[in-house]
């Protein structure tokens, strides 16, 4: 049995002028361990329809449809309390924007040891012990001293670290990173990408991991979906997708990603912008 | 891993080394024990006239003096101090109880139920405040309890108000959603995320509803809805006061010092409680 399966998920919201449907039927599974990215512009549904499956998606006003099988839960039509037991314990998820996703008025380390305390009931210093280990684990220098900070001591890419620490304390089996590189520069990027999939791979965990970026989501995940407007146009193995796109507007979407120059061929700068004195 | 990890730990640490907040809180202490103990240890009672010695000027026998019935001016300002602290504790306590997690549950739950709660608000707010007090006095006895309960019932609305804003607004945030979904139940997020960041505004509403409530009882006593004499309150004595002030000057002063004073001492301290509360002022930059 996949880990997760979701069949025919739709979610629409009423608005005055009708309704908007944000996802349409969208069927997908995942098997443990397993790495899927969602692309898709922004306004395509890939965030409404992972919020929907951690139930972040009010309803009303939102009416979702279909079902989402978490070895075998409903995770649309479970109690509040399955739920609650589902997320946070077995399902983690990361956000967008580091700078907000933290609560500015708690101590780092205790923020990234409450859901010990909550879903295994470990005793404050157990807790926290385990916390410091776990910010050690992606990567937080000096983690023993610095994490007694306020989430404002942190830079963005520090915050984000803290969040995938905080995600992935109880051992989840699914991680759900929806667009986590987007708010950070390139650089930070990078070392966040590959912090996720050393994690991923030390743990064997499952990834759903939402991008606009193709080429991030290519290079971490192994399946890749594509959304538009609410619909998944294509859904298959990264490489099979990237090199033979089958609907044309993954094509559109590769053809559209900057590429700054062929490889091996010198970059070019535009004479006014070069420097006096600098590189000819 | 020696420092102190609580907020709580850390904002003591910080309103301490706020000279201001220190000197309003002790300022406020010694006026607060002066107000519950001076009356026992006065050789007067508050009610005692002595009518060969009105108008007493401040001397070895009376130290501020006396009013115009021979009553020692110290010990009715002492016992006028315990009303007008009465009040504002009772109003405090009634919006920081009732007020505060009102407020939290209508914008943390939202939807209809917000609705409700708010109209019921609206309404309680739109009844005329005089009114309503005098609704009271014709319905119950007169007594100093029912001037509890008017301030009490009105003083929460504002708070419950101003914290139904705030959360709505912090519910958005994404530090919440994150709880959300690291499973945690609504009551946590309520009380252990949310309200946390609402403590500052929490306090400087305090602040602000004191000195509002401590007015709002000499308004009342200065209609003769509030206290009764031969009973004392600030109020009662400052109207008193004002009526002797270009003979004797002494009974509007005194009464008048103590209140400022205390409302003094209540704004630095509670300037001091906002920054100390908010862990992104750093010790750093005071």
């Amino acid at each position: 049995m996949s880990l997760l399966s979701v069949e025919n998920l739709s979610v629409t919201f009423p608005l005055r002028e009708g309704i908007c449907q944000a996802v349409r039927e969208v069927s997908f599974s995942l098997e443990r361990g397993e790495t899927l990215g969602i692309v898709g512009e922004s306004g395509s549904g890939k965030s409404v329809c992972v919020s929907s499956l951690m139930g972040l998606v009010p309803r009303p006003p939102a009416e979702i449809s279909g079902r989402a099988l978490f070895d075998g839960v409903d995770l649309l039509s479970c109690r509040p309390k399955a739920l609650r037991q589902i997320r946070g314990r077995r399902i983690a998820m990361i956000f967008q924007d580091p700078m907000t996703s933290l609560n500015p008025y708690m101590r780092v380390v205790d923020q990234v040891a409450e859901p010990l305390r909550l879903h295994r009931r470990l005793r404050p210093r157990e807790a926290r012990h385990q916390a410091i280990a776990a910010l050690e684990a992606v990567g937080i220098p000096d983690a023993a001293r610095r994490a007694g900070s306020w989430p404002h001591e942190f830079s963005g890419g520090m915050r984000q670290r803290v969040m995938i620490a905080m995600a992935m304390i109880t051992q989840p089996e699914l991680l759900i990173a929806d667009e986590p590189t987007t708010a950070l520069d390139v650089t930070v990027q990078r070392q966040i990408l590959d912090l996720i999939r050393t994690l991923q791979r030390e743990r064997g965990m499952a990834v759903i991991f939402i991008s606009h970026d193709l080429a991030v989501v290519a290079d971490v995940c192994r399946n890749l979906a594509v959304m538009r407007d609410g619909l998944m146009v294509e859904h298959g193995p990264a490489s099979r997708v990237m090199t033979h796109p089958g609907h044309p507007y993954t094509r559109a979407l590769l053809e559209c990603h900057p590429a700054l120059h062929p490889p091996g061929e010198k970059l070019r700068i535009p004479p006014e912008l070069m420097v006096a004195g600098g590189p000819a | 891993m020696s420092r102190g990890y609580s907020l709580r730990r850390d904002a003591l640490r910080r309103l301490l080394r706020n000279r201001m907040a220190v000197m309003g809180f002790v300022l406020l202490l010694l006026m607060g024990t002066a107000c519950v103990a001076g009356p026992w240890i006065s050789p007067y009672r508050y009610n005692e006239q002595d009518l060969f010695n009105t108008n007493a000027p401040p001397g070895r026998e009376h130290w501020l003096g006396t009013d115009e019935l021979g009553r020692d001016l110290l010990t009715r300002v002492l016992v006028g101090g315990r009303i007008s602290f009465a009040v504002a504790f009772a109003a405090t306590s009634v919006s920081l109880i009732i007020g505060v997690t009102y407020g939290a549950v209508s914008g943390y739950v939202g939807g209809r139920t917000d609705d409700v709660m708010m109209r019921i608000v609206d309404v309680l707010m739109a009844l005329p405040f005089t009114l309503f007090v005098i609704l009271l006095i014709s319905i119950f006895e007169r007594s100093i309890f029912l001037l509890f309960a008017a301030i009490g019932a009105v003083e929460w609305l504002t708070m419950a108000r101003i914290v139904r804003g705030q959360v709505l607004g912090l519910r958005q945030q994404e530090f919440i959603e994150a709880c959300q979904v690291l499973g945690y139940g609504q009551p946590r997020i309520l009380f252990r995320h949310l309200l946390p960041n609402v403590l500052g505004t929490i306090m400087i509403y305090v602040t602000l509803t004191i000195p509002g409530v401590m007015l709002t009882e000499a308004f009342l006593s200065f209609l003769g809805l509030g206290v009764q004499p031969p009973m004392s309150s600030w109020g009662s004595l400052l109207k008193d006061g004002v009526a002797q002030m270009e003979d004797h000057p002494l009974q509007m002063i005194a009464p008048g010092l103590a209140l400022s004073l205390t409302l003094f001492a209540l704004n630095f301290l509670g300037d001091g409680l906002r920054d100390a509360l908010d862990p992104r002022r750093s010790e750093a930059r005071r």
